[in-house]
């Protein structure tokens, strides 16, 4: 008897040439300069960062700059146990919410120079960039995060107004 | 039945490609305008629904962003359809109908620069027989138009005629991409892109967002002097495998234009959906709309064609007509799917 | 203004790693002929079709309401498709439900599922999207920081999530269409499990699955022609908020508040604890149950993990939830949320077979997507609201 075909495989490839957008633009050029910039909501005056073009929470365009430095808070984190296409670091490894100094969102960051059982909420860490030539409008214009050896500050609780 | 309205409509310029913005910052501009010229205040909108598709936008997901467009607090009642705007719209009536809502927002957005969009639709095709062909949009509305040609008797001086007065009303539209004044003749010294359709018989590749404001009631008569009011909308699907369906002819236009009540009454002017010139000779005929309805005043979706929005765009601008007192009636069409596989029609009268 | 509706049919597929068995086409049919031979309709008595499922890259196969108009005899019908992320199954269910409250349709389908070993899904969900920042550590990634803080917040006992897991696997058991089934599942098994990302471990997470459920909603006189016992609804409720912004608290996020504390209002409940029977709630990594328990009113802030803790949430407890086994034994994501829903309405018509919750009458069905962020639920009864 021929044989029943039960399946086919059909590769799918499609191309995309994505934009940006100005915030995201702003905002990456910075990064391959080494500087970290959000934006400040003309009505509830919060910076984002990553910048968005609009404040989520007021629906309005936001237009004011604003530089942070690479220093702030890890406000919680997770331990990543299983190996990450994104990233070519080995786990286990600590992956956390940052509040940057100046900033009113977390930023998704890795941490390293740090075991990855130490990381707590509340550790005060910096980023560390990949040397100037290297740098890029990317994300990955900073490596990682590092403890910075401040001692820790209270996490005030997301939701409170 | 609850009295429904379009009482705001407004949109972006389709261009070919809007690579300063991304669609979020695209879209915010046309969401504040329709909300603002709606009288209500973004926070008194009962409900939030919007159409887009994640293979245009080329990731999953894509519809979240845009809920920063609205500013979604505190928490709104909010729905998404992976369909045209125009479903979308559908689904916001329904709503209002129920009376769990009096308004409704509604915005569709889409960048069909981002991928080859002709390819890029292929994936609505059965994907065990007919996708892994990749067959291509233009290719299948050139099917469509060949089959139409044969069965209506119709010449291919007729699309070219729909082609040039569609680019030439295109040129008061300052939101349509495709303008222009082009003869007849001039269109058929073109050679065939795909025979018998030539590049004008087919619609520009767009970038767009639109946003529309429905509401019920005294509720649309205090945000609007003149409501558009929706004395009816249907929609309905045909079979997908294109040898199940006559493709000169759209049954499930003419079988929602009935149920949208579109022969009740004299139309005054018709918005069809048409990418293809081919197809909006069969939607006329569908909605047998004769030569006396002017079709597409603002140019239709062959000058300007952002996907997901070109429907939303036809209610819009029938509407808008209404509201502007220069029309009393008017029919609006949206469509999905290959060959004008699913249609929507609404019908817009204004005065009541 | 608004019409009565009810459940008068359900069928779910055998859920799965890979329904090879199936095409896409195949699987869909499968849960909906059981949900019309379960409401004893055929092709001509369904009015609308509502068809839900999450992003299309699942399965490759761009607004497949299009392809899957044959298989559904979708020819001359209105056909809808919602896409809500995980919530869809959920805001599908409602967007039916809203067809025949507002009286446009008697008896519509819905159709919800996942076909995701037809793609990728792991790749879909977390495709690299250039501007962006990359996912470093997939979806457990994302909900396991929320976790962490709902610990440090509330001071639940660590071993919560294991205490979760090994009741909606127990539940599991019982349920024929359950994908995974462990059937020596035991406390041991589950603390012992990989640890994936810190404190999800491998057996509290979901699976990814095939899978379809399909209900057939009916107006009240279209529901008479039905002959299994009916299951009202008594209310529906959606709400959205966004992604982040500063001050978000996505622990316990407001649109569940308010999502829930609008479906109560309608279905006149006002303590839901007490007046409901059971629920079925998304729970996709087991520390969700205690957090939900709080989100959703049935236990006070930073006490959610008592209810767990305490067997309150067991088969045989005050308060059973996810009888079915819930997310974590079955997850076709596109559907897991009608299934919720599903479920729910199972409880109440009686037909929950072997987790039948004893004498439920009033139960909830609950469905969550994308960072927290879009809620639906739904309120079914025994009797007419």
């Amino acid at each position: 008897m021929a044989n029943v075909v039960k399946s086919i495989e059909t590769p799918l490839s499609l191309e995309y040439t994505h934009t940006a957008g100005r915030a995201p633009t702003r905002f990456l050029r910075g990064m391959a300069q080494g500087r970290i910039l959000g934006q400040r909501c003309p009505e509830c005056r919060k910076v984002y960062v990553p910048p968005r073009g609009s404040c989520p929470r007021c629906g309005v365009a936001t237009d004011e700059e604003v530089e942070v430095t690479g220093k702030g808070t890890v406000t919680t984190f997770c331990i990543v146990r299983i190996p990450s296409d994104a990233l070519s670091v080995d786990p286990p490894f600590t992956c956390a919410h940052v509040l940057l100094d100046g900033a009113d969102i977390p930023f998704f960051a890795l941490i390293q120079e740090c075991p990855f059982d130490q990381v707590r909420m509340g550790m005060r860490v910096e980023a560390v960039w990949v040397p100037p030539a290297e740098r890029k409008p990317s994300f990955e214009s900073i490596r990682y995060f590092r403890p910075t050896g401040e001692p820790d500050v209270v996490v005030a609780r997301e939701g409170r107004e | 039945m609850r009295q429904v309205a379009v009482v705001s409509f407004a949109q972006s310029p389709s261009v070919r490609r809007e690579t300063d913005l991304n669609e979020v910052e695209m879209l915010m501009p046309v969401v504040h305008e329709a909300v603002a010229r709606s009288g209500l205040a973004m926070r008194e909108i009962g409900f939030t629904v919007s159409g887009s598709s994640d293979y245009l936008a080329g990731g999953p997901f894509s519809f979240v962003s845009a809920l920063d467009a609205v500013g979604a607090w505190p928490p709104i009642v909010e729905s998404h359809v992976e369909m045209d705007g125009a479903f979308a719209l559908y689904e916001a009536w329904v709503k209002l109908q129920t009376g769990e809502a009096d308004s409704a927002l509604v915005y569709a957005f889409g960048k069909s620069s981002l991928g080859d969009v002709a390819e890029v639709v292929t994936l609505q095709l059965d994907p065990y027989y007919v996708a892994p062909l990749w067959p291509d949009a233009v290719s299948l509305a050139a099917l469509q138009a060949r089959a139409f040609l044969e069965a209506s008797g119709k010449s291919e001086r007729d699309l070219a005629a729909v082609a040039v007065r569609s680019r030439r009303d295109a040129r008061k539209n300052p939101m349509a991409q495709l303008a222009g004044e082009w003869s007849v003749e001039d269109v058929l010294k073109d050679p065939y892109l795909v025979a018998p359709l030539r590049r004008h018989d087919c619609p520009p590749i767009s970038d767009g967002a639109a946003a529309i404001v429905l509401a019920a009631d005294d509720v649309a008569r205090r945000a609007c002097r003149r409501p558009a009011w929706i004395s009816g909308i249907d929609h309905r699907m045909e079979p997908h495998a294109l040898g199940l369906r006559d493709l000169a002819r759209s049954r499930s236009t003419a079988e929602a234009g009935e149920r949208a009540g579109v022969g009740r009454a004299a139309v005054d002017v018709a918005e069809l959906h048409a990418p293809f010139t081919h197809q909006e000779l069969i939607l006329r005929d569908a909605l047998r709309l004769d030569d006396r309805v002017p079709v597409n005043p603002s140019g239709g979706a062959l000058a300007a064609n952002p996907l997901m929005v070109a429907g939303l765009i036809r209610i819009g601008e029938a509407a808008r007509r209404v509201m502007e007192g220069d029309a009393t009636r008017a029919v609006a069409h949206a469509t999905s799917g290959p060959c004008l596989q699913q249609n929507l029609v609404c019908v817009l009268e204004g005065g009541r | 203004m608004s019409q009565r509706c009810a459940v008068v049919g359900i069928g779910q597929t055998k859920h799965d790693t890979m329904r090879v068995d199936v095409s896409l086409n195949g699987l869909v049919r499968e849960a909906v002929d059981r949900a019309m031979k379960d409401a004893d309709v055929s092709w001509k008595d369904i009015d609308a079709i509502v068809v839900g499922k999450a992003p299309d890259m699942f399965e490759g196969t761009m607004m497949p309401e299009l392809y899957l108009a044959d298989a559904l005899a979708a020819g001359g019908k209105p056909v809808l498709r919602v896409h809500t992320a995980g919530s869809v199954g959920g805001s599908t269910g409602i967007v039916a439900a809203s067809l025949i409250k507002a009286g446009v349709h008697e008896r519509v389908l819905v159709v919800t599922y996942e076909k995701q070993s037809e793609g990728n899904a792991m790749w879909a969900l977390t495709v690299r999207m250039p501007f962006q920042q990359a996912i470093v550590a997939g979806a457990g990634g994302y909900f396991a920081p929320l976790i962490r803080a709902y610990i440090a917040r509330s001071g639940a006992p660590a071993d919560t999530g294991i205490r979760v897991a090994l009741k909606d696997r127990q539940n599991g058991l019982k349920n024929p269409h359950s994908h995974l089934a462990f059937p020596d599942i035991s406390y041991e098994m589950i603390a012992d499990s990989p640890m994936l990302w810190d404190p999800i471990r491998y057996l509290e997470t979901c699976p990814s699955s095939d899978g379809a459920c399909a209900v057939v909603l009916a107006s009240e006189t279209a529901a008479r022609r039905s002959p299994g016992p009916a299951a009202w609804i008594h209310a529906t409720a959606m709400r959205s908020e966004p992604t982040m912004f500063a001050g978000r608290d996505d622990v316990n996020p407001r649109a569940g508040r308010d999502c829930a504390a609008e479906l109560y209002r309608h279905a006149g409940i006002t303590d839901p604890r007490r007046e409901l029977d059971c629920a079925e709630v998304y729970v996709p990594f087991s520390w969700y149950e205690p957090m939900w328990m709080e989100n959703l009113g049935f236990a006070p802030e930073g006490q959610g993990w008592r209810m767990t803790q305490d067997g309150v949430t067991a088969l045989d407890g005050d308060f059973p939830v996810n009888a079915s086994g819930g997310v974590l034994s079955s997850n076709p994501i596109g559907a897991s949320g009608l299934i919720r829903f599903a479920e729910a309405a199972l409880q109440v018509r009686g037909k929950a077979g072997a987790y039948q919750v004893d004498g439920a009458r009033k139960a909830m069905g609950h469905a969550y997507g994308g960072g927290s962020q879009f809620f639906a639920m739904w309120i079914v009864g025994n009797e007419k609201p």
